[in-house]
């Protein structure tokens, strides 16, 4: 018996000293103990201040994008194979829902070509299923799986460039995570700790950074109409309208080529930098490939107007005065951070797909003070009213509540430190709520004890048959718990999420401490003494 | 009030009780409490029906939300006269205890915020005459806005020290609720000399009014949260009922999932009723509630299931009554206690979590009520139901799982005097 009692002890020291390792570490000094218990205690961006965007990734301008890549490699293809078409065209899919119904038409194809378009698709676009429409005409569609991992590499290929955007913002400690639901695979959630003003950091995340050189054909002018009626209300071949950057209420247009003479995706830096006369502008340097594309451009162009087009809007359209091999600048920008954005967002890459943000909090670090203050308070009053009530009713029994109560609060603290578990404002309700729960096993196990000393039990006797008649009763209550809790996780989301997870971990916690510890504080009580003839409960 | 008894086995016990031996005929008075029961759902019902559902806060039905902090508040009817015709849908609430003002819209776009800003400062702020607003951005930006002046003033500065100067005074904004009233205060904080001060004052200006708080939540995630929402607390009351017909029997998990229904529906019409909005931790609330007010219920039906063993004689009405009475006190105990935590965080808890707690300290109340008017007059019915069915022949047909026995079989213990006492009761 005794040394039973010696090895539950030791069971409970062990857990205590784990718990606060977990919560404090060794500190050797006050300030050590409190920057300790800073790190450990991560605390979610409702509290500590920052600003959370949900974000929804466009993935049908991924699939129309690689629909016109496939549609002008295609074209080359089925030009040198002699194999001739009157059109090629793609859908397009206007939500993100339809994004993998991408298709291609093929029209116009002499029948004795068939086959040879049939391998020609075959061999070298596997993406694609050819189906037969009529005897000339064709539709190319995704494979489920291709479609599949196209979506994958967009949304991987997305987080990359939103994280690089936002190193490159210098935002510690942000992080971009999808949203992990299922039904909702095009979800980003950005977590940005300490950002209060976001309108500056989402003007960067949603830029595309799509960076095209075009061929200048003509203009500005100053309206799009303006621009068909000069060319007698037809586009001209293989041409498309682009307008210029609004700058103080003007907008131009310009005539532009269809095909980039070089896209973003060939530069290999860019940096912000003051020109002459202290202009800002933005420094770029090429990739070794688009270099030499672009040297023999400028080089037969000198003279010639081309446009830089950043996400369809031309922000400058500078004449050509010699050649240009890897490195170029983008003038016109009106401020250092305009030109420095620009830098970044070339630098971090261009987004395969538009982002639309679907959700945006942002909580000031004075709220969040604020907030960790009421919960605080809150916890201490609660904390005062329940233990206040167990020393009160239950006397003696009411401290045995009491130390399991603490003990209850720090293993869910030391839980929440080693699952690196985050607290947020719904989880301190949690915790404070867990306080009032955890004592409900206690009373339901004092209650029974103090039944089963009015039957006439001994005092041992009546401990043991309130803790084991009243153990099931307390998995039972404990498991509803769970249960709906288990449902609020999945269902819910950040910080409700965070409260389900305290709530739970608290209510285990209360299995060990209100059934385990309880007990064998009562045990270690009643062993000292020959026989016990009175238990203050 | 302390009693001391004296028992046979020699045992002194001392101890305080709320209820001693009671005995009170809950469940012969059940039909007063059953007609409470329906007015009150009744009551949440037509308030729902009459404002057209569940008020929902933007979480789940899109839109912004914008808190924002006043040196000196406006009152509420002028702050609603500066934003209306700027922004549809415009409403404003004051918040207790403090300068805040929460300002909503219906509008889901971040640019709602702006339009806040710029609407308040043409009504009530300060003017900007060109200078900088330290009660707007955050570090970086005051940094950047204080490099040129402090150079023009020649005061010697580094990146590092810019940066330090800028995170004072951006923490002493912080702890002092978001605001500063007076470029003055600022003499306090460290690295602001009378010269850097001088500075401030030329380049910035302290506006009368800051938000620290945004939410906007675009349609798309408003209505998928509401499907979410509704699922969440359906497939929670379907998990009750499977588990409670697992350790029970399935007329218990029929009961006590109708009470638990019974709890969440009088909750939502409490919230209708006093206006609330049901945001998202509301939900969480509801959904805690859903587990927790089984908490009771499971006390109560573990002691009729452990009566039922002992006493085969009794008939069920006077078992179900014996069962509530013996563990009422624990009942009201866990209750009380778990409301007291509640109550905690609905005085202390701050506006943030006041929907949540509001729900917790209704549905604590409701749910310990409905455990022994609504759940276990639930087990009666169906018992006298099934006895009316089978005859003047008498079932127990709740009995406990571990004596094997089934609804529609005889246990001993019941007899035909217990079936008339039973149905009886029930007019």
């Amino acid at each position: 018996m005794k040394r039973n009692i010696k090895i539950k002890a030791g069971i409970i020291v062990a857990v205590i000293l784990i718990c606060i390792y977990g919560i404090v570490g060794v500190p050797k000094s006050k300030d050590e103990l409190i920057a300790n218990w800073r790190k450990n205690i991560r605390l979610g961006l409702d509290l500590r201040g920052g600003t959370q965007l949900v974000m929804e990734v466009q993935l049908q301008d991924a699939f129309k994008a690689f629909a016109d890549t496939t549609i002008e490699r295609l074209k080359d293809e089925l030009k040198k194979d002699n194999i001739d078409y009157s059109d090629m065209t793609r859908n397009e899919p206007a939500t993100l829902q339809d994004a993998d119904k991408i298709e291609v038409d093929i029209k116009g194809v002499p029948l004795a070509k068939s086959s040879a378009l049939r391998s020609a698709i075959s061999e070298s676009y596997g993406e694609w299923n050819l189906l037969a429409v009529n005897s000339t005409d064709y539709k190319l569609t995704m494979k489920p799986t291709e479609a599949l991992k196209l979506k994958h590499d967009t949304m991987t290929q997305t987080m990359g460039t939103i994280e690089r955007k936002i190193n490159g913002l210098g935002l510690a400690e942000s992080s971009v995570q999808p949203t992990g639901r299922s039904d909702a695979e095009a979800d980003l959630l950005i977590q940005l700790p300490g950002v209060d003003d976001s309108a500056h950091v989402k003007q960067v995340l949603q830029t595309q950074a799509v960076l095209e050189w075009d061929e200048v054909k003509d203009g500005p002018f100053q309206s799009k109409e303006e621009a068909l009626s000069k060319h007698g209300g037809i586009m001209p071949l293989n041409t498309k309208l682009v307008p210029s950057l609004p700058r103080g209420g003007q907008q131009a247009w310009y005539l532009v080529g269809r095909s980039p003479i070089v896209r973003g995706t060939d530069i290999r830096d860019a940096h912000a930098s003051q020109g002459e006369v202290g202009r800002w502008e933005t420094n770029f340097v090429l990739s070794q490939d688009a270099a030499k594309r672009f040297a023999r451009y400028t080089e037969a162009n000198i003279g010639n107007r081309a446009a830089i087009v950043v996400d369809g809007q031309v922000i400058s359209a500078p004449t050509i005065q010699s050649r240009i091999s890897d490195s170029g600048r983008i003038t016109g920008a009106a401020t250092q951070e305009e030109a420095a954005d620009l830098g970044l967002n070339l630098r971090a890459g261009s987004l395969p797909a538009s982002m639309v943000i679907l959700e945006e909090r942002t909580v000031g670090p004075s709220l969040g003070a604020d907030s960790i203050k009421e919960g605080f308070r809150a916890g201490t009053a609660g904390l005062i009213a329940v233990i206040g009530f167990m020393l009160f009713y239950y006397r003696r029994s009411g401290i045995n509540a009491t130390l399991a109560l603490v003990l209850n609060a720090v293993i869910l603290i030391a839980a929440l430190s080693y699952f690196d578990a985050t607290l947020t404002l719904p989880g301190i309700a949690g915790v404070i709520l867990t306080i009032g729960m955890a004592v409900d096993s206690n009373v339901l196990i004092f209650e029974r004890i103090r039944e089963e000393l009015r039957t006439g039990k001994a005092v041992v006797a009546a401990v043991d048959a309130g803790f084991s008649k009243a153990f099931l009763t307390i998995i039972d209550t404990h498991v509803t718990t769970v249960v709906s809790c288990a449902f609020l996780f999945i269902f819910g989301t950040g910080p409700v999420k965070g409260f389900a997870v305290t709530l739970v971990i608290g209510l285990i916690a209360n299995l060990f401490t209100a059934v385990f510890v309880s007990k064998t504080i009562f045990d270690f009580e009643l062993s000292g003494k020959q026989q016990v003839t009175a238990l203050s409960i | 009030m302390p009693v001391s008894k004296r028992l046979n086995a020699g045992a002194t016990i001392g101890y305080m009780e709320l209820f001693g031996h009671t005995d009170y005929d809950f469940l012969g008075k059940k039909w007063p409490f059953i007609i409470l029961s329906l007015i009150l759902t009744a009551a949440g019902l037509v308030s729902l029906g009459l404002r057209g559902g569940p008020r929902y806060g933007i979480d789940f039905r899109g839109g912004a939300l914008v808190t924002v902090t006043f040196a000196q508040r406006p009152p509420v009817d002028k702050v609603r006269a500066a934003l209306s015709g700027k922004l549809p849908q415009v409403e404003v609430q004051e918040q207790y205890g403090k300068p805040n003002d929460i300002i909503g819209t219906d509008v889901q776009e971040g640019a709602a915020r702006q339009t806040i800003i710029d609407s308040l400062a043409a009504a009530f702020g300060q003017p900007a005459n060109g200078k900088y607003n330290v009660n707007s951005g955050g570090v970086d930006a005051l940094a950047e806005h204080l490099r040129d002046p402090l150079q023009a003033a020649s005061v010697p500065t580094t990146d590092q020290s810019l940066h330090d100067l800028a995170k004072n005074i951006i923490d002493y904004r912080t702890s002092h609720s978001g605001l500063i009233r007076n470029l003055d205060e600022l003499s306090s904080v460290a690295g602001v000399t009378p010269q850097v001060l001088n500075v401030l004052k030329q380049a910035t200006y302290p506006e009368s009014f800051a938000v620290i708080g945004t939410e906007v939540v675009g349609p798309k995630i408003g209505a998928e949260l509401q499907r979410k929402a509704i699922l969440a607390v359906l497939y929670a009351l379907g998990g009750m009922l499977v588990y409670i017909a697992f350790r029970f029997e399935w007329i218990y998990g029929a009961a006590a999932v109708i009470a638990v229904f019974h709890d969440t529906i009088i909750t939502l019409g409490l919230f209708s009723l006093f206006n609330k909005e049901i945001s998202l931790t509301v939900v969480a609330a509801l959904l805690t509630l859903v587990g927790y007010s089984m908490n009771d219920t499971i006390v109560t039906f573990d002691r009729i299931r452990e009566n039922l063993k002992i006493l085969r004689r009794e008939a069920m009405e006077p078992l179900v009554n014996r069962s509530v009475n013996q563990t009422l006190s624990r009942t009201v105990l866990t209750s009380g206690l778990t409301l007291l935590t509640a109550l905690a965080l609905f005085l202390f808890g701050g506006q943030v979590l006041n929907g949540f707690s509001f729900a917790l300290v209704c549905g604590i109340i409701v749910g310990t009520y409905s455990s022994v008017f609504v759940a276990s007059p639930i087990l009666i019915f169906w018992h006298n139901f099934l006895e009316g069915r089978k005859g003047p022949a008498g079932i127990a047909p709740v009995a406990p799982k571990p004596s094997a026995t089934k609804p529609g079989t005889t246990p001993a213990g019941s007899t035909p005097g217990s079936a008339r006492r039973g149905t009886a009761k029930v007019k």
